[in-house]
C-alpha cells in the first residue's frame, strides 16, 4: 500500500516532468538547441498564473490559460529575438545565448516578485479516495493532463500539415525549405507549443509543490531534459516515456533510499542508459557516415 | 618564410600570455603594497585567479578537444574539499604555510584527476549533446556526494563517513579529544585556515598555461586538435581516439582540482552547493566569450567577468540582468551574420588574417 | 597466384592474374577472400575477392552505389565485414581496429574530403607522423630533449612529404582555407606520412581539372615507385584509370562482375552493360 502511493506520487510527479519534456523534445527535435529557458519559462508560467489568481481574482483554469497566452507570446518573442538570428551558428553559441536568456527570465522575475518565494494556491483543490489510496486532485489532473497531450502531440505531428512540416524540419531544414515549408514559422510554433507546455507544466507544478521562487524552474528543466534524453531525444513517445520514469525513480529513490542523493540516483540512471543505449531507450542511434 | 613567421607567431602569443600574467601579477602587489587596492578588491583576487585556471583548463576541454562539458565545477568541488581536508589535516605536521597549501593543491588536483578518469571513461564514449547532459549529471552527483561527507581528524589520522540516509552527524565520526571537524555534510568545510595567497593564485595561472600551452604544441595536443576536426580521419591515421580524449579531459580536470583547493582554502566556510551547474555555466561562459582553443582570450575574459559584476555589487539587482542583456548581445554580435556583416563594415578587416589562396 | 572467381554466371572473367609482372613470385600486399557485408537485409558487398601486388596501382571502378567505398570501410575496418576475410602481408585482420588497420599498414583518403581543417598543413602531415615520431605526453609538456628532437624530424619529414606534390610552401596554411586540388592532395600526403605499405584512394581526382588529374596520375606512378607502395584507388575519372592501373576490378551492385587489365576491361560487354545499360531486346 505504501508502495502503492509513492508509485502514484512518482507517476504524477513524472507526468510533470513529461509535460515539460515534449516542449523540451520537440524544440531540440527542430532547433537542435538545448534551449536552457526551457525551465525559466516554467516558472514564468508559474508567477503569471499566480498573479492572475492572487491579484486579478481568476478562477484557477483562467488563469491556467492567461499562463499559457503569456508564455506562448513569450517562447515566441524569446526564439524570433534572441535564437533565430543565430540559425547558422554553432550550436555552442546557441547555448550560450540560451543560458544569456534563462539568466535574463530568472534576474527579470526577481526583479519584479523578489526573491522571498511566493504560497501558489492549488489550481484544484481535494483528494479522491480509490481503492483505499488517497490521491490528491491535482495529481489526478497532471496524470489526466500528461495523457491528454501526448495523444494530442501525436496526433498533430503525424496527421496535420503543420506537424509534418515539423517532422520534416528536424529531418532536414534545407530540404524542407525547398519543398515551399517555412522553416521560421515552422519553428516559431514549435517554440509556441513547448512554452504553452510549460506554462501547463509551471502551474501544475506549482499547485503540487506551492513554492513558487525565481530559480524555481531550473532544476525541473534540466530533470526533464535528463527525462527527453532518457527516452530518446526528439521522440514524443520516448519523452513521454522518460518523464515518468524518472518521475517513478525519484519517488522510490527518495521513499526507500536516500532524500538527499535522490537527484544523484535520478542522474545515475541516465548516465547508465547513455551507457548502454546511447540515444535513449527509444532514440535511434544513426552512425556518422563515412 | 612562411613558416618561419608563423612559428613566431604562436611562439611570440605564447610568450605574450606569459609575460602579461607575470606584469599583471607585478601591478597588482605594487597597488596592494601602496594600499590603492582596498579590502574588497583584495579579497577578489585569489578567486579570480581561481577562475583564470577554471576557464584555462575548461577551453582544453571545449576548445581544444571540441567536448562540451557542463560539469566543470564537479572537478573543482572534488579538488576544494580534498585540499581543504589535506590542508586541515597536515596543519600540525605541516606549520609553513606555503608549503602545506602547495600539498593541498597537489591532493586536490590529484583526487580531481582521479575524478577525471571516473568520469571520463563513460562520458567520453558519447558524443555531442548526450555527452554535455551526462557531464552535467556527473557535477550534480558529485555536488551530493560531497554533500554526504563527514570528515574528521584527530590524533588516529582521518574519520569519512558517508551521510546517505541523512541521518548521521559529526558524533558519529568518533573523535578523540581534540581532534576537529573539517567537513560537516551539508553545512560543507567550516573553520577552514585561510591559508591561500595572490601569489600562490599567479604561480598555479603559470603552471597552468606552461601545462596547457606546451600540451597544445606537442604530437598529444596536436592529435586531440585532430580529434576534435574530424575524429574519423583522425582513427584513419592511427590515433587512439580514447587515449588522447581522456588524457585532455583528465589534465582539465586535474588542473581545475588544483584551482578548487586554491579556492577552498581562501574562504573559512564552504559548500559544495557552491559549486553547482551554474558555477560551471559560468565558466563556459568565459571560455566562450574568451574564444575556444583562445587561452589568453579565456584569462580575459575570466578576469573581467568575474571582477565586473562583483565590483556592481551597488547596484546588485540589477547587474545580473544587465549580465544576461550582455550576454546575449555579445553571442548575437559575433555569431549572428547579419550583425557580422554590419561589424566587418564597421571595423575594417585585419592584415594577414586571411590567407590568400 | 591463383584466383577464384565463383561467379562465372555473368560473362567468362579473364581466368589470369592481374598482378602485374614484376610482382610475381613475391607475396601480395592484399588479399581479400570471399568478403561481404549485409545492412540489415541489404547485401552491400557480397563474394568479393581481390588480390593487389606489392607494388601494384589497382583500381576499384562501378557505376555509383555499386559498393566501392564500402569495400575501402571494410579494408579499414570502419565497418567489419559480415563474411570472408582480409589479409595483410599475408595476416589475418579478422577483429583489428582502424587504429590497428592504419599502423599494420594501410593508410587511406576519403571520398568527401576529412581534413583537420583548422590546423595547419604541417600540422596535418605531423599528425600524419604521428606514430612514426613517437614521444611521451610528459615529454611533450615538460620539453625534455626527446621532444626537441623528435619535433625537428617530423618537421623535416613533414616538408618532405610535402615537397612530392609541391606543397612545402602551403606549410603555414590553414588546411580548411587550401584550395579544393591542394586538399586532396594534402590528403594523400598525410596518408603517406603514415608510413603505409598499401594506400587507398578515394576518387583522387574528383572535382580536378584534366591537367590537375594528369599531375594527379604522374605523382601516385612517383608516388608508389619512391615508396614501392601499392596503390589501389577508386575513380570515375576513366582516362586515369586506364592510364595508371595495371589491374582494375569491377564492381556493380556489390559484386565483382569482371577483373584483369584495361584493355580487357575496356572490352568486357558485362562491364559496358554495367555503366550503359542493357541494349534493347530486339
Amino acid at each position: 500500500m505504501e508502495f502503492l502511493s509513492y508509485l502514484i506520487s512518482g507517476i504524477s510527479l513524472g507526468s510533470v516532468y513529461a509535460i515539460i519534456a515534449l516542449g523540451y523534445t520537440m524544440v531540440y527535435g527542430i532547433a537542435k538547441m538545448l534551449n536552457f529557458a526551457h525551465g525559466d519559462v516554467i516558472m514564468i508560467g508559474g508567477y503569471i498564473s499566480f498573479c492572475a489568481m492572487s491579484y486579478l481574482n481568476f478562477p484557477g483554469w483562467l488563469a491556467l490559460i492567461l499562463a499559457m497566452v503569456v508564455c506562448t507570446a513569450l517562447g515566441v518573442v524569446i526564439e524570433g529575438l534572441a535564437y533565430r538570428p543565430l540559425r547558422e551558428a554553432t550550436s555552442l553559441a546557441v547555448l550560450i545565448t540560451a543560458i544569456g536568456v534563462s539568466y535574463f527570465l530568472q534576474n527579470s522575475a526577481l526583479l519584479i516578485w523578489g526573491a522571498t518565494p511566493k504560497v501558489f494556491s492549488p489550481i484544484v483543490e481535494g483528494t479522491q479516495n480509490i481503492g483505499g489510496l488517497s490521491v490528491s486532485n491535482i495529481s489526478l489532473l497532471t496524470m489526466a493532463a500528461c495523457i491528454v497531450i501526448m495523444v494530442v502531440l501525436t496526433l498533430f505531428t503525424s496527421k496535420t500539415k503543420m506537424g509534418k512540416a515539423m517532422r520534416a524540419c528536424s529531418e532536414d531544414k534545407g530540404a524542407a525549405q525547398l519543398m515551399g515549408i517555412n522553416v521560421n514559422r515552422t519553428i516559431s510554433t514549435t517554440f509556441a507549443i513547448g512554452s504553452a507546455l510549460a506554462a501547463v507544466a509551471g502551474v501544475l507544478m506549482c499547485s503540487a509543490y506551492p513554492t513558487l521562487m525565481p530559480t524555481t524552474g531550473s532544476m525541473p528543466g534540466i530533470k526533464a531534459f535528463t527525462a527527453a534524453v532518457f527516452g530518446g531525444i526528439g521522440s514524443i513517445p520516448g519523452a513521454f516515456l522518460g518523464g515518468i520514469l524518472l518521475g517513478i525513480i525519484e519517488a522510490l529513490a527518495k521513499a526507500y533510499l536516500s532524500t538527499q542523493l535522490s537527484n544523484s540516483i535520478v542522474f545515475a540512471v541516465l548516465i547508465i542508459v547513455l551507457l548502454v543505449r546511447p540515444a535513449g531507450l527509444l532514440g535511434k542511434y544513426v552512425p556518422e557516415k563515412v | 618564410m612562411n613558416k618561419l613567421n608563423n612559428m613566431k607567431k604562436s611562439t611570440k602569443v605564447d610568450f605574450a600570455t606569459y609575460l602579461g600574467v607575470i606584469i599583471a601579477f607585478i601591478v597588482i602587489t605594487v597597488l596592494m603594497n601602496n594600499g590603492t587596492l582596498g579590502r574588497k578588491q583584495v579579497g577578489l583576487l585569489v578567486p579570480a585567479c581561481c577562475y583564470v585556471v577554471m576557464a584555462v583548463s575548461l577551453n582544453l576541454t571545449v576548445g581544444i578537444l571540441g567536448e562540451l562539458s557542463l560539469g566543470h565545477a564537479g572537478f573543482m568541488s572534488v579538488g576544494a574539499f580534498s585540499g581543504v581536508i589535506a590542508a586541515m589535516s597536515l596543519a600540525e605536521a605541516i606549520p609553513f604555510e606555503p608549503l602545506r597549501l602547495a600539498i593541498a593543491m597537489v591532493a586536490g588536483a590529484v583526487c580531481a584527476g582521479i575524478a577525471g578518469v571516473i568520469v571520463g571513461v563513460p562520458v567520453l564514449r558519447l558524443r555531442g549533446d548526450y555527452l554535455a547532459i551526462v557531464t552535467l549529471a556527473f557535477g550534480e552527483i558529485i555536488k551530493d556526494l560531497i554533500n554526504c561527507l563527514i570528515v574528521g581528524h584527530d590524533s588516529e589520522g582521518l574519520h569519512i563517513i558517508f551521510n546517505f540516509k541523512g541521518l548521521k552527524t559529526v558524533d558519529d565520526l568518533g573523535l578523540l579529544p581534540g581532534g576537529n571537524v573539517i567537513i560537516k555534510g551539508a553545512q560543507g568545510a567550516t573553520g577552514t585556515d585561510t591559508i591561500a595567497s595572490f601569489t600562490a593564485g599567479v604561480v598555479l595561472i603559470l603552471i597552468t598555461l606552461f601545462v596547457v600551452l606546451n600540451l597544445i604544441h606537442s604530437r598529444t595536443g596536436r592529435a586531440v586538435m585532430a580529434i576534435r576536426d574530424n575524429r574519423i580521419a583522425a582513427e584513419s591515421v592511427g590515433i587512439n581516439i580514447t587515449k588522447y580524449k581522456l588524457i585532455a579531459f583528465v589534465t582539465s580536470a586535474t588542473l581545475a582540482g588544483a584551482a578548487g583547493a586554491l579556492y577552498g582554502l581562501n574562504y573559512s566556510s564552504l559548500q559544495a552547493t557552491k559549486f553547482n551547474f551554474n558555477t560551471s555555466i559560468l565558466v563556459l561562459v568565459f571560455v566562450v566569450l574568451g574564444g575556444l582553443g583562445n587561452i589568453w582570450g579565456s584569462i580575459v575574459a575570466a578576469i573581467v567577468l568575474y571582477v565586473l559584476p562583483e565590483a556592481l555589487r551597488s547596484v546588485a539587482d540589477l547587474r545580473m540582468l544587465v549580465y544576461a542583456i550582455v550576454l546575449i548581445l555579445v553571442m548575437l554580435a559575433t555569431n549572428s551574420p547579419k550583425m557580422k556583416a554590419v561589424l566587418s563594415r564597421v571595423i575594417p578587416r585585419k592584415k594577414g588574417d586571411e590567407v590568400n589562396e | 597466384m591463383s584466383k577464384k572467381f565463383e561467379k562465372p554466371n555473368m560473362v567468362p572473367v579473364p581466368s589470369h592474374s592481374i598482378i602485374p609482372d614484376r610482382d610475381v613470385g613475391k607475396s601480395p600486399i592484399l588479399e581479400c577472400n570471399h568478403l561481404g557485408i549485409d545492412f540489415g537485409g541489404l547485401r552491400a558487398v557480397d563474394d568479393f575477392n581481390l588480390t593487389v601486388g606489392r607494388t601494384e596501382i589497382a583500381g576499384l571502378i562501378g557505376p555509383n552505389g555499386a559498393g566501392k567505398t564500402t569495400v575501402f570501410n571494410l579494408l579499414t575496418k570502419v565497418y567489419q565485414p559480415t563474411r570472408g576475410t582480409i589479409l595483410l602481408d599475408g595476416i589475418d585482420t579478422a577483429g583489428k581496429s582502424t587504429i590497428q588497420i592504419n599502423r599494420m599498414g594501410i593508410a587511406r583518403t576519403f571520398q568527401n574530403i576529412r581534413l583537420f581543417s583548422n590546423l595547419t598543413v604541417e600540422d596535418n602531415v605531423k599528425i600524419g607522423l604521428h606514430n612514426q615520431e613517437v614521444y611521451s605526453t610528459f615529454s611533450g609538456i615538460f620539453r625534455l630533449p626527446k621532444y626537441w628532437k623528435k619535433e625537428k624530424v617530423a618537421h623535416e619529414r613533414a616538408l618532405e612529404l610535402l615537397s612530392i606534390f609541391d606543397m612545402q610552401d602551403m606549410a603555414a596554411m590553414k588546411a580548411g582555407s587550401l584550395p579544393y586540388g591542394a586538399q586532396r592532395r594534402l590528403e594523400i600526403v598525410r596518408a603517406l606520412a603514415t608510413n603505409p605499405s598499401l594506400l587507398l584512394l578515394d576518387e583522387p581526382a574528383a572535382g580536378m581539372n584534366p591537367s590537375e588529374t594528369a599531375e594527379l596520375m604522374e605523382n601516385i606512378v612517383k608516388i608508389r615507385d619512391m615508396f614501392q607502395i601499392a596503390v589501389l584507388l577508386i575513380e570515375h575519372d576513366m582516362s586515369l584509370v586506364m592510364s595508371i592501373c595495371e589491374g582494375i576490378c569491377v564492381l556493380n551492385f556489390g559484386q565483382v562482375i569482371a577483373k584483369g587489365t584495361a584493355e580487357e576491361i575496356q572490352a568486357n560487354p558485362a562491364v559496358i552493360e554495367a555503366y550503359l545499360g542493357k541494349k534493347k531486346e530486339a
